[in-house]
């Protein structure tokens, strides 16, 4: 691959409160990281947090949102943004655990309070900024090489 | 082990890709909640849940887990998340028997905790 090339991928998840569709984008994400050739466990990571990310919009942002992906030389950028309620206490939203979700996100295996804290677990970056009522605000990156940093 | 062994073990069906029963299992993971195996550390394991939403399967492939059994003779209701499984090429398998007592016949054969530190 040569230095400085960069594919941007942008995806729209406009439906809040769509199920049936989350996981769709992620494994869309997946695929076109395995076509442009990044690295297997670099793959999983991304499409993990998109996963995350893409059930935090259907979930929790009414009017869904937007996720941006990045594949650089030496990294991948993930960057999710909401126009949705916001999150009123966002140290307790990174608290393994701790979940704000209704009863039938929970029925269907989701919401157990593990969203958040497992994106910054795959993260070698991670930023979140919140404000209520305006949105959220997710950055996050991952390493394809050790030595990048 | 080979998947087919697991069908016998396990006196599970599958439901799609029989013909992918000599595929190798290893390691194994159980759970419902798609929040745990999204959080799972290790390799692609087969992964024995009594959570039929159409989730899993998107999980799975987001996940790369080879194999899903459903337990207590459960199985997705709609007919599409089969041949979505199947075009994604994961192998669903469908148990009579209980998580526990399914886990158990695994662990005696040898299938250990997907997440290595437990080995």
């Amino acid at each position: 691959m040569s230095e400085g090339w960069e594919v941007v991928l942008h995806y729209a998840i406009l439906k809040g409160g769509d199920l049936d569709n989350v996981g769709v984008v992620s494994t869309e994400i997946k695929r076109r990281l395995q076509e442009i050739g990044v690295e297997d466990d670099v793959i999983k990571k991304v499409s993990i947090i998109c996963f995350e990310a893409e059930m935090n919009l259907a979930s929790y942002a009414d009017r869904g949102g937007h996720l941006k992906v990045e594949v650089k030389p030496n990294r991948v950028e993930v960057v999710v943004e909401d126009d949705g309620p916001g999150i009123e206490d966002v140290e307790k939203a990174m608290t393994p655990g701790y979940s704000t979700a209704p009863l039938w996100i929970r029925e269907l295996g989701f919401g157990a309070g593990l969203g958040l804290p497992n994106i910054k677990e795959k993260s070698d970056v991670f930023h979140i900024e919140s404000e209520m009522g305006k949105g959220t605000k997710i950055y996050s990156v991952v390493f394809r090489r050790k030595d990048a940093a | 082990m080979k998947l087919k062994e697991v069908a016998e073990l396990l006196e599970a069906q599958f439901l799609n890709l029989e013909e992918e029963g000599r595929r190798e299992i290893e390691a194994a993971c159980a759970a419902d909640l798609l929040s745990d195996v999204l959080a799972l550390r290790g390799g692609p394991a087969l992964t024995v849940t009594s959570n039929v939403a159409p989730q899993v399967v998107r999980v799975a492939e987001v996940m790369g887990i080879p194999a899903i059994l459903y337990v207590r003779g459960k199985k997705p209701t709609e007919e599409k998340v089969i041949s979505w499984a199947t075009e994604n090429g994961i192998v669903l398998l469908s148990t009579p028997i209980p998580t526990f007592e399914a886990c158990g016949r695994l662990y005696l054969k040898g299938i250990r905790c997907s997440e290595g530190k437990y080995l």
